[in-house]
């Protein structure tokens, strides 16, 4: 989106939205309207009727959990005095949220095929379990999306029709795509010959980490 | 007085129209579908958790593996993404190869789709003949990235190297004898851009032949045509994308409407339905094969008078000469460091879309500096196609649901991801 085009959808945005606006920001020509969780319907109403705005395609709604972010494996500063070591430790820092308000957010991809705008639409979720109502009576494509992110992130879409897991197996348990679901998962499948039926049980794989996560802002900046 | 029930059929994980591993509760009266409700995620294989524990570059592989038909225009999104957070623009030829097989894809994805969709409803033939021609696409693919599918091939800062100079040839062995072998190696002595070149002429005829086959044929109007309606207003409603939306009467494509890379410089039509039913999503996207033909003729022509670069010479994201290696020390430290470690990516979220044969395919980034997303998440329009099957297939035949199945391109890959 070029600059003017997204500074005459802000000021459109902020007279729109009025109060519901927590926060509105345009990073690289993409513009992210922060809305209070419990606003979400109100707000997508607006968006998806405003003769100005139209965003009648409802993309992509995504979790996010925050709880690890900006968190490093490998801490560089002093690594000539001390020497490395290879191993990774896991989760010796305190969950920060990484300075965010909330640990989860919901992010809504609008477009609008009228006018030709995308705008992404952002909520934190500070309670626990997350909750925010649904969008599917604005837009119906919400239905499957509310799914997966209620499915990966226990996000509760309160008003939901069906809200039931979409993507993992039947019975599971947790929200694998949180922070503090570990990769291997908790269980495996297998088929036991004996009972001739496929079985669950704990894994047996260990999670190695192969890169580690580092952060480098020198790197960033000399570029 | 007999007790009536309706009755509920298993349709799929294993069946051939299933297109993969849908599994299909169908509740019916009679022969007509009350309710469809798709169970998915037997495919899901958590690739975007995965993505989170591997450097960027580690995970253009996986992206090929979403949508398994289209594999490039999955690796265009995400490099996409990456190349937006990192404030990076690929040379310009590196652009027109993208442009060159996003076009490759697309034909690669509607051969397949219209292959398959033909046998799931009845027309034997027409599976064959896409296949011969998918073969040609395939071997650019191999020609280029070594491999015939999962092809790695897009890198952030351009692609993985240039085109060669010769296209791969087929070899005598004991079931083709010396003539055989010269026939198929006729259009194969150039260059692979001749090959390509080649390609796109004479593609258009056998689009022609495609036609002759179905578009016409009153066995195949009678399956298609008025099932599975959606009406402009309810195709977005539902998040419809692709010639699923184009089917519908809109004339939204990001090629146009949002360029990306070259294709502003591109001459070609978007093809629009009218009824929004099965038989005008298949003319829709018989048209665009036509019309990607025609951009990949243009690309031909501009990559053969343009030599240049393909890749960034910046080698703190991309390696470095091969031959530099051997003999300079800082090409080989940042060799090492960029396939041990990779690079980081500053602190931000980004979403870039292209226009992917089935739609709009979409990845989220959340970056938070490090050398590894933060949140990856790929938006697959297939996935806002298939929520919308219990309104598609409500109130029609059992029959129609293969034929609707068949409509909306499905791919379980980037479905359940």
């Amino acid at each position: 989106m070029s600059d003017a085009k997204a500074e005459s959808l802000s000021a459109l945005l902020r007279e729109l939205l009025g109060d519901a606006l927590l926060e509105l920001r345009v990073e690289r020509g993409e513009l992210t309207a922060t809305v209070p969780s419990t606003e979400i319907a109100r707000v997508g109403l607006i968006l998806r009727d405003a003769p100005q705005l139209l965003f009648k395609l409802l993309l992509d709604v995504s979790g996010v959990d925050y709880q690890t972010y900006g968190q490093a494996d490998w801490q560089t500063q002093n690594a000539t005095a001390a020497g490395f070591s290879r191993g990774v430790s896991k989760a010796s820092e305190a969950h920060t949220n990484g300075d965010h308000p909330a640990r989860f957010a919901a992010v809504y991809h609008l477009l609008s095929t009228v006018h030709n705008l995308r705008l992404r639409v952002k909520a934190w979720l500070s309670e626990e379990p997350p909750r925010l109502p649904t969008v599917t009576e604005v837009w119906p494509s919400a239905d499957w999306y509310e799914r997966e992110a209620f499915d990966l992130f226990g996000i509760l879409f309160e008003g939901h029709p069906d809200l039931r897991r979409i993507l993992t197996d039947y019975g599971f348990i947790g929200h694998p795509f949180r922070k503090d679901f570990p990769l291997e998962g908790y269980v495996e499948v297998r088929y036991d010959a004996e009972k001739q039926r496929v079985v669950y049980q704990p894994v047996s794989i260990e999670n190695r980490t192969l890169v580690p996560r580092v952060i480098r802002s020198d790197v960033i900046k000399g570029h | 007085m007999p007790e009536i029930r309706n009755m509920t059929l298993n349709f799929g994980p294993q069946h051939p129209a299933a297109h993969g591993v849908l599994r299909l509760v169908l509740e019916m009266d009679g022969e007509v579908i009350e309710r469809a409700d798709p169970h998915i995620g037997l495919l899901h294989r958590g690739t975007e958790k995965l993505a989170e524990s591997k450097p960027f570059n580690q995970s253009i592989g996986y992206m090929d593996r979403l949508d398994y038909v289209s594999m490039m225009c999955n690796e265009h999104a995400y490099v996409m993404a990456i190349e937006r957070l990192l404030g990076i623009t690929p040379p310009v030829r590196a652009q027109y190869i993208r442009v060159m097989f996003d076009e490759i894809t697309r034909i690669l994805n509607h051969l397949m789709w219209l292959g398959a969709h033909g046998l799931d409803i009845g027309a034997m033939t027409i599976f064959l003949y896409c296949f011969r021609e998918r073969e040609d696409l395939m071997d650019c693919y191999e020609a280029v990235s070594g491999t015939r599918m999962h092809a790695t091939y897009y890198r952030p800062g351009g692609v993985y190297r240039d085109l060669p100079d010769r296209m791969p040839q087929y070899e005598p062995s004991k079931w083709r004898g010396e003539k055989e072998i010269k026939l198929l190696n006729a259009n194969r002595q150039g260059s692979m851009l001749d090959f390509i070149e080649d390609f796109a002429n004479r593609f258009p005829a056998c689009v022609d032949e495609y036609e002759t086959l179905l578009t016409d044929n009153r066995i195949w109007k009678q399956r298609t045509v008025d099932i599975g309606i959606v009406t402009p207003e309810r195709a977005q409603a539902l998040g419809f994308t692709g010639p699923m939306l184009r089917g519908s009467g809109i004339a939204w494509d990001l090629r146009k409407k949002q360029p990306y890379e070259v294709y502003a410089d591109m001459d070609f039509d978007i093809p629009v339905g009218v009824n929004g039913d099965c038989y005008d999503r298949y003319l829709v996207r018989v048209e665009e094969m036509r019309q990607s033909a025609r951009i990949i003729s243009q690309c031909v022509t501009w990559l053969r008078a343009n030599p240049g670069p393909v890749m960034l010479n910046d080698h703190k994201l991309t390696p470095p000469n091969r031959g530099d290696m051997k003999g300079d020390m800082e090409s080989l430290i940042h060799h090492f460091k960029l396939f041990t470690e990779g690079y980081c990516v500053p602190a931000g979220e980004a979403y870039a879309a292209v226009e992917h044969p089935k739609g709009e395919f979409g990845v989220y980034l959340v970056s938070d500096g490090a050398n590894k997303p933060y949140r990856l998440k790929a938006r697959a329009p297939g996935f806002a196609h298939l929520a919308a099957m219990n309104e598609l297939a409500t109130g029609h035949m059992l029959a129609d649901v293969v034929a609707i199945i068949g409509t909306m391109d499905i791919v379980f890959g980037e479905i359940d991801r």
